[in-house]
């Protein structure tokens, strides 16, 4: 699929690559101590070692762990793996990004969609240090990673070789685990553990800083999957007596309430807890990153939470005599006002993040472990039972909401588009089964409001960090990811501007995404804040735009602009059964505000509906 | 209910002895904005394990969250909070005062016997003394010596010890039981 060099210039680079690796090589037998040939001698003698590369070894780790897609930018200090990677093409597909971000952001959606690490390459200083926001990103939406960056030789460390900067040190706050490597033989086992902390327990990103000596090195390879960090419990043992206490509270609770998150699908815990609201017939209510865990149109899935979610979700949160938080982390966006949160109700956590319990609001009955476990142990203990009038409540509230705010959002009578009537469209195309992929700011809200899900893992969206610019790679490493299904970008113009150097990885890859940019001219969530909390002084907000739709043309891709609502249905129609990338420029109304809304240091029943 | 009151905490970690790990859990208190009173890190009789203990001024709440996130570092092996009341602990501390012809050490031997101090080194134109205490009692000595001209004092962070029966051993192999998936 990769658009392949000249092949003059591969030949080029080629031999300019075996010169830098024979002087490096020198170098570092002078520099290492050591002599590695001694070593490979008396090692050669057991089975199933060879003696290879560093920078080999990196890419055969990755192959013991079944890594098919990798995403990266070269440079300088990570060449010697890039020279190897060229001849693993067959093994492992490379996806070059065109920025570091766009690489990690789109490993991030691949992770999100298929559940597995997702890989990153960078190169040293400047490469290491544009993975930091999508690192960050990973950290606070526990998605897995493995990046490995390039660094300088390791005899350069601390002397402000070019291109050196001090990756663990910056990463540190922000990794899981990270780690320098600086000699060849250290490579298997710090792969090997990395993989294991990235997607074990809690999932997150770690970083190998690996060394341009430790590359050229050869090491005697053998690989050892990572199978335990003594000091290191990813899946903490389910506490009998904790279960039997939330049991005790869920059978007694007249109005029981469940707010799941991310916690669900990252335990893969989806049928559990489908079978433990349909036993116990409790609401449930999400966190925007545990959206589709559970099938949006699912008669207990009663919406959305936090600053933007329904409105009845959030009100008899305040209501409730049982919460059943289930993999989720009380984010503030969610709480409101935590002084105000809840009070009335005890709190069951279920949470695999001991740090977690009780960081925010008080647990009465703290479950620590896997969703999926602790579900299971729930389900066979509890009664069967139905809340008929309490879940009533609900579909009451819901209908003042859809009066007062969904209505006008989805079917507008007004002149101008509304962002909620082209998710609706996008609903009716896409009858549930796509992966929506959304950016930051109003249209983020609106998509996750009303975009309909069938099956787990198919909203990604930048949550805990709300990092603009995720979306278009993030889509395109889900596209890579699941070729198979249909994958929708939805935009604003001011986050689409900030990474939109990726429609190339989407020309060189092919990769078949459906961008959706709604425009309304501003960065128009901080307009909308201005609006209701400034005065309406509309500080840097307004955008002039180019034009996206030839920008879009000339990375070739399909692209076509709509600015009335006759037009909007078929222009939707067109792109989901377009066959390859496809752009779509919506222009929406440029001073729509998103409602309802909890403002900051509002409780979550004062949540406003105009 | 946690008392919103600040207090004196020994936080105590055990952790692998890797490069980079005291980066990681003081990022910790950097975060929250807490300062470290001392810190003292060495390791521990276990081989290849470290053993931090820092000293905090700050809420319960506070202190409690820190010591969580602190512990959810992969390669820590335990973080736990103490009283003082709970533990007992030590400074030690080292002065350094001339020897002239003025006093000759002449009352600065009371003075480092009156105060269970000890010298450690007596050169023609210096000594060393060393205290071992609380805080406050180094410090005293301090405000003792100081009329001699003190030249220099150093006090190390705290070493402590909690008051219960558990066996250090214990702590590593708790965790290790449950490691693994
Ligand atoms: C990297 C980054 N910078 C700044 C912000 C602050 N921010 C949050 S929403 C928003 C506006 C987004 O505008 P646009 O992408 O046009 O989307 P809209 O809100 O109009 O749908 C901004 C600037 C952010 N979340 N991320």
């Amino acid at each position: 699929m990769q658009k392949q060099y000249p092949q003059l210039l591969k030949d080029a680079l080629r031999t300019n690559f075996k010169i830098e690796l024979m002087e490096l090589v020198k170098n570092t037998t002078k520099t290492e101590g050591p002599d590695p040939m001694n070593k490979a001698a008396s090692n050669s003698k057991k089975t199933g070692i060879e003696r290879i590369s560093g920078a080999e070894a990196v890419i055969k780790c990755l192959l013991e762990e079944q890594v098919k897609t990798i995403f990266g930018y070269p440079g300088g200090a990570i060449m010697p793996i890039y020279d190897k990677l060229y001849s693993y093409q067959k093994e492992v597909h490379h996806v070059l990004a065109r920025h570091e971000q766009g690489a990690i952001h789109a490993a991030q959606g691949f992770a999100r969609v298929s559940g597995e690490v997702g890989v990153v390459f960078a190169t040293s200083g400047p490469g290491a240090t544009n993975l930091i926001t999508g690192i960050a990103d990973a950290k606070i939406d526990s998605t897995p990673l493995v990046c490995i960056t390039g660094q300088v030789g390791s005899h350069l460390l601390g002397t402000d070789a070019f291109q050196e900067t001090d990756v663990v040190g910056i990463s540190m706050p922000v990794t899981k685990w990270n780690q320098q490597v600086t000699k060849a033989e250290d490579i298997p086992e710090a792969i090997a553990k990395a993989f294991y902390i990235a997607r074990t327990g809690r999932p997150g990103p770690v970083l190998l800083d690996i060394t341009k000596d430790a590359q050229f090195a050869e090491l005697d390879f053998h690989y050892e999957s990572c199978q335990k960090v003594r000091s290191y419990i990813p899946n903490p043992e389910l506490e009998e007596e904790q279960i039997k206490a939330a049991v005790e509270l869920i059978d007694n609770a007249k109005r029981p309430y469940v707010l799941f998150g991310q916690g669900v699908i990252l335990g893969e815990a989806e049928e559990e807890l489908k079978a433990f609201v349909e036993k116990t017939g409790i609401p449930a209510a999400w966190t925007i990153l545990g959206l589709s865990a559970m099938p949006t149109d699912h008669p207990l899935n009663v919406g959305m939470l936090g600053m933007h979610g329904n409105y009845g979700p959030n009100v008899l949160t305040n209501e409730c005599d049982v919460l059943i938080a289930v993999g989720m982390r009380f984010d503030d966006r969610v709480t409101g006002n935590v002084a105000k949160y809840a009070k009335q109700a005890k709190v069951i956590h279920l949470e695999i993040d001991k740090s977690e319990i009780d960081k925010i609001v008080k647990a009465d009955v703290p479950v620590l472990g896997n969703a999926k476990r602790s579900l299971s142990a729930l389900i066979a203990a509890v009664k069967p039972n139905e809340h008929k009038d309490w879940l009533q409540r609900f579909h009451d509230l819901a209908a003042i909401e859809k009066e007062k705010v969904i209505d006008t959002d989805l079917y507008p009578t007004k002149e101008g588009l509304t962002m909620g009537e082209v998710i609706r469209r996008v609903n009716e195309h896409s009858k549930g089964d796509a992966v929506i992929v959304t950016d930051v700011g109003q249209h983020q809200m609106i998509a996750c409001r009303y975009a309909k899900f069938n099956s787990s893992k198919s909203n990604i969206t930048s949550g805990g960090l709300g990092t603009m610019g995720f979306c278009l790679p993030a889509a395109l490493g889900a596209k890579l990811a699941k070729p198979e299904r249909q994958v929708v970008a939805v935009i604003g113009d001011g986050g689409f501007q900030m990474t939109f150097q990726e429609l190339g990885m989407a020309l060189q890859t092919g990769a078949a995404v459906k961008i959706i940019v709604l425009n309304n001219e501003f960065l128009g969530m901080v307009r909308q804040w201005q609006q209701m909390f400034f005065d309406r002084r509309y500080s840097s907000t307004e955008m002039v735009n180019p034009d996206f739709v030839a920008l879009a043309k000339s990375f070739s891709i399909a692209a076509v602009k709509v600015e009335d609502r006759d037009a909007l249905d078929k222009a939707i129609k067109t792109m989901m059964e377009y066959d390859g990338p496809y752009f779509l420029e919506v222009r929406v109304e440029k001073e729509d505000n998103v409602f309802p809304m909890i403002p900051t240091g509002s409780a979550v029943d004062e949540i406003r509906l105009d | 209910m946690e008392e919103k009151k600040k207090n004196v905490y020994t936080i105590s970690v055990l952790s692998e002895n890797r490069v980079g790990l005291l980066h990681r859990i003081t990022i910790g208190f950097t975060r929250r904005g807490i300062n470290i009173e001392s810190l003292t890190v060495s390791n521990s009789e276990e081989e290849g394990v470290h053993r931090y203990t820092i000293v905090v001024n700050d809420t319960e709440e506070n202190v409690r969250k820190l010591v969580l996130s602190i512990e959810a570092q992969v390669e820590v092996i335990s973080a736990l909070y103490h009283s003082d009341d709970e533990t007992v602990f030590q400074e030690i501390a080292l002065y350094k005062v001339p020897v002239n012809a003025r006093h000759n050490g002449r009352g600065i031997e009371e003075i480092v016997r009156n105060n269970h101090a000890r010298i450690l080194a007596l050169e023609s134109d210096l000594m060393i003394i060393e205290k071992t205490g609380h805080k406050e009692e180094t410090h005293e000595l301090y405000e003792k010596l100081k009329p001699f001209g003190v030249l220099e004092f150093v006090r190390s962070g705290r070493v402590s010890i909690v008051k219960n029966t558990k066996k250090f051993v214990e702590y590593i192999e708790e965790k290790e039981a449950l490691s693994g998936t």
